[in-house]
């Protein structure tokens, strides 16, 4: 079933935590809301279950309106950030408890229920552990209890808040994997909550890059890191680079580094703002031939070995501007470089942003050019 | 949220339903005891009150707390010292233990000193040497009201003291300061507000009591008489005005420490909410 | 010895203060405790059973402990209830309402006795309403049910209270997610977590309402075989110096009062581990 939101707005008392949303969710994806903490992803998780009222906007389910509905209504599963199981029952009775709290019009029969949860606890891998208690289940397997609970009651869509946050990392990976592949078996659409974008890229198939109450972008997980629609889609997915300039001409100038552009407007100067990752950094002990437009001199400061990669702290002649690269250990060892060596740089797809304020365009504030040779 | 709460005429009537229990078993006798009070007119109030047995009365019962609090508030410390900052085999024995006056009825409470001090008692041969009486006497009526208030200060500062940990006296000690001013800088303005409470409780119910005081007394006017045993008396005396004049200096005395309590307690919540939304500054951490 | 001094860290004073705490409690408790054991282990087992088998002991025994039920069991039905109230919902006065469920915590019980004595008389302000449908209630069984409802109040709101404020709104979230109406999440999911404190309150009542004397004397009419408690009847005993019956009769109150508070204990244990297990 999809999900559509539509100018969704909703305030606290002192604060806003969404601004004028809107979102498509297609049916059968598995999609990451991703953010910062107070980005508001967890507040629009809960509005499209039904456990938050927007003041403005509404919600719809597979083109129905849904956001005067009760959320006992909604029929959507729901897996909390810490499980919320229910302590005082054993792992049978949390599964069972959405069949058995139903009208006796619409109960299934004991033998019937007790069917539906044995096979969902097959399907969670957790055979044997009906008669336990949450308390005596790892995190893991209490994560899973949580989704067959929610998974019991037939929902049209999974919506899950931070699933893996408050596990350890050898477990998080795990249910990674699992969850993938419950997914492929069940075809159902899933929205999952997460602030590691690791995990959003790993799983989804898209992903909704959210920050202070607004999606900044939506897109395939090779999307939004090749193509991020603005700096915060940048920086928030991965370690970034930044280089200060103008544009002249028609040119971007970021310190002696001069980058062609298909600006229209010549006419125009205006601060831009370079965004680079440090795996893309260049670096060479003679001026490269040809491209020198996009070479600059920098000293080393400090090299960190972190295992496989190297990671060096430079900082560049022209503009002082420090920055970070990193390789691999082997073109480390090949450059044989020391702390205060200097060296040519050369900068590789660098996404560059020019301030739009003088452009008198609105939102976003930085428009992102396609630079070029 | 709509799914978190009830409909509203719901939650109306569980709320009046609520309130109309505790109006008629906490708010009328209340009420009760002032009208009753005042039913003869201002001047037998006056006169009740002002009556010299009720005096007496009211010297007795300052008396008996003045000795009992004390004495439990020294223990009371002693214990949560030593059961808040220390670890030792049977400490759950022995917080049993102190918890058992309050198991104890408070008759079988004057009952037990009865017979440890009364005429046929096991040590009426000691206190017949050496002429002391302490049944039907005032220090019978201090021992029944230590025993009964006996746990109150140990049991409000137990669960403070532990919540503290140890570490701030560690440090304290460390730097050099001896055993006692640890106790009196670093422990007790740590504790204040859960001692002061354990103190009013201990005061209201020594002020109060009733059933062991009434065991060990004799009910002796102007002797042994404290003001509950008084109130017994007069009401006995079908002088029902006079019994609820006295009455209503106990009633102001539970009006006193009942708002003591919650000032005590709002405070203290204040406190709790402060420290709370200092370490959300430190982290960093929103809410919502 | 020296060993595990050593594991209790270096802080000083627990000799001084652990001894002070073992004299100060044997002096005050233990032993004018075992002194009843002693008494009562004195006399000899016919003498023993013959006093205890008296009927009139027996009725009192058996009104205590029917009047001390009932009030505790009405305590817990509404001490739920204001503690639900108290915790959820907003309402002017709320914060006064809060402080006077502990009035009878700090009101004298012979005060709460008379207090609610001429409330309850049959010219009393409820009492004549109830007179007038032919209910009694000062004087008889339901009247001590009555004193004892009073001073038992505070303890079923007190122990809820905390574990209500203290519960994680999102199993009533989850529950709702599940489809489960108001009534269902109340019955199946609060209900079943308050259970340990509401036994636990129910059991402080009750051991209470047994031994409680100020607030049941003025009111019960203190009639042998019908409203006679067990307090009562050991004062009575008292009073006529039959010291061997008031002391067997203690003993068996003592033990009863021992085993609650051990019942008390253990529930408080397993509400810990309860909430140890989140």
């Amino acid at each position: 079933m999809s999900i559509e939101v539509v100018n969704i707005t909703k305030s606290y008392k002192s604060f806003t935590a969404l601004k004028n949303v809107n979102l498509h969710i297609p049916e059968g994806e598995l999609v990451a809301l991703l953010g910062p903490s107070g980005s508001g992803k967890t507040t629009l998780l809960r509005l499209i279950a039904g456990l938050e009222q927007p003041q403005e906007g509404s919600i719809l389910f597979h083109g129905e309106d849904n956001t005067n509905r009760d959320v006992r209504e909604r029929q959507v599963g729901f897996v909390f950030q810490h499980y919320a199981l229910f302590r005082h029952m054993n792992i049978f009775d949390n599964i069972a408890f959405g069949l058995s709290v139903r009208s006796r019009k619409t109960r299934p029969s004991k033998e019937e229920i007790s069917e539906k949860v044995h096979s969902l606890l097959k399907l969670v891998q957790l055979e044997g552990l009906a008669h336990r208690y949450p308390s005596q289940l790892s995190g893991g397997q209490r994560q899973r209890v949580a989704l067959a609970r929610a998974l019991a009651v037939e929902p049209k869509f999974l919506l899950l808040d931070e699933p893996f946050g408050a596990l350890d990392t050898k477990v998080r990976q795990e249910l990674r994997r699992w969850l993938r592949h419950l997914h492929g078996k069940l075809g159902l659409t899933i929205l999952f909550v997460t602030h590691d974008q690791e995990e959003a890229m790993e799983l989804a198939d898209q992903v909704v890059v959210m920050n202070e109450g607004r999606v900044e972008q939506v897109g395939s997980p090779e999307e939004i890191y090749h193509h991020p629609a603005n700096p915060f889609v940048y920086s928030f997915l991965g370690r970034v680079n930044l280089f200060h300039g103008r544009i002249q001409n028609g040119k971007i100038k970021l310190g002696e580094a001069e980058f062609e552009t298909d600006w229209k407007d010549k006419a125009v100067e205006a601060p831009a703002v370079g965004y680079m990752r440090p795996h893309d950094v260049e670096i060479s002990l003679r001026p490269p031939e040809g491209k020198s437009a996009r070479s600059v001199q920098a000293e080393i400061n400090h090299i960190s070995l972190l295992g496989p990669i190297v990671r060096l702290d430079l900082k560049r002649l022209d503009t002082d501007e420090v920055f970070e690269a990193e390789m691999s250990r082997q073109r480390f060892m090949e450059l044989n470089v020391e702390e205060e060596s200097i060296v040519y740089v050369t900068l590789h797809n660098v996404s560059i942003y020019v301030d739009s304020q003088p452009l008198q365009t609105h939102r976003p504030s930085l428009v992102p050019l396609q630079a070029s040779v | 949220m709509r799914h978190l709460t009830e409909p509203a005429y719901i939650r109306w009537t569980l709320i009046i339903v609520a309130l109309l229990f505790l109006g008629l078993f906490l708010i009328l006798p209340l009420v009760a005891v002032f009208t009753e009070a005042f039913r003869q007119g201002a001047e037998v109030f006056v006169a009740s009150i002002t009556e010299e047995e009720t005096l007496s009365a009211v010297k007795l019962t300052l008396l008996v707390a003045a000795i009992s609090v004390p004495l439990n508030v020294t223990f009371g410390i002693a214990a949560a010292w030593a059961i808040a900052k220390f670890s030792f085999p049977g400490k759950n024995v022995l917080l049993t233990l102190i918890d058992l006056p309050f198991a104890v009825s408070p008759v079988i409470a004057g009952l037990i000193f009865v017979l440890l001090f009364g005429s046929q008692g096991v040590a009426a041969p000691l206190l017949a040497a050496w002429d002391l009486q302490i049944i039907f006497a005032v220090p019978g009526i201090m021992l029944a009201t230590t025993f009964v208030t006996f746990p109150f200060v140990a049991r409000e500062l137990i669960p403070v003291m532990e919540a503290q940990g140890r570490d701030e006296e560690e440090a304290a000690v460390s730097l050099g300061a001896s055993g006692w001013k640890t106790f009196l800088r670093v422990t007790l303005p740590n504790v204040k507000w859960g001692l002061l409470y354990g103190v009013i409780l201990c005061n209201a119910r020594a002020m109060g009591e009733f059933g062991a005081v009434s065991v060990v007394s004799g009910h002796i006017r102007g002797m042994t008489n404290t003001l509950p045993l008084h109130v017994e008396i007069l009401y006995n005396e079908y002088q029902f005005a006079a019994a609820f004049a006295v009455a209503t200096l106990l009633a102001a005395l539970a009006l006193v420490t009942l708002i003591l309590k919650s000032l005590i307690e709002w405070k203290t919540e204040r406190q709790a909410k402060l420290d709370e939304e200092q370490h959300y500054d430190v982290t960093g951490e929103r809410a919502g | 010895m020296r060993k595990s001094f050593r594991n209790r860290g270096f802080l000083p004073g627990f000799g001084m203060t652990m001894g002070y705490t073992i004299i100060y409690l044997s002096l005050l408790v233990l032993i004018p405790l075992s002194v009843l054991f002693l008494k009562a282990s004195a006399m000899s087992w016919e003498q023993f059973i013959g006093t205890i088998m008296d009927t009139r002991v027996l009725a009192s025994i058996r009104v205590s402990i029917m009047t001390s039920l009932f009030a505790a069991c009405l305590n817990a039905v509404f001490g739920v209830l204001v503690a639900w109230v108290l915790v959820r919902y907003q309402f002017a006065g709320k914060r006064i309402i809060d402080g006077i469920v502990d009035l009878p915590f700090a009101l004298p019980t012979a005060v709460g006795g008379i207090a609610l004595t001429s409330i309850y008389a049959e010219n009393g302000w409820i009492g004549q309403y109830l007179a007038e449908w032919g209910i009694k209630v000062a004087y008889t069984p339901i009247g001590i049910w009555v004193a004892l409802t009073f001073i038992g109040l505070p303890f079923v709101v007190r122990t809820v209270q905390p574990v209500l404020q203290d519960w994680d709104l999102q199993m009533e979230e989850a529950a709702a997610t599940l489809g489960a109406t108001r009534w269902n999440t109340f019955w199946r999911v609060v209900l079943p977590h308050l259970l340990p404190a509401i036994i636990t309150g129910f059991a402080l009542a009750f051991a209470r309402a047994l031994g409680e004397y100020g607030s049941v004397v003025f009111i019960s009419g203190n009639m042998p075989l019908k409203t006679e408690i067990v307090p009562l009847l050991i004062m009575t005993k008292l009073e006529q110096f039959d010291y061997a019956g008031a002391t067997a009769i203690a003993t068996v109150m003592l033990v009863i009062s021992f085993v609650m508070l051990l019942v008390i204990n253990y529930l408080q244990w397993k509400i810990n581990k309860f909430d140890a297990a989140r």
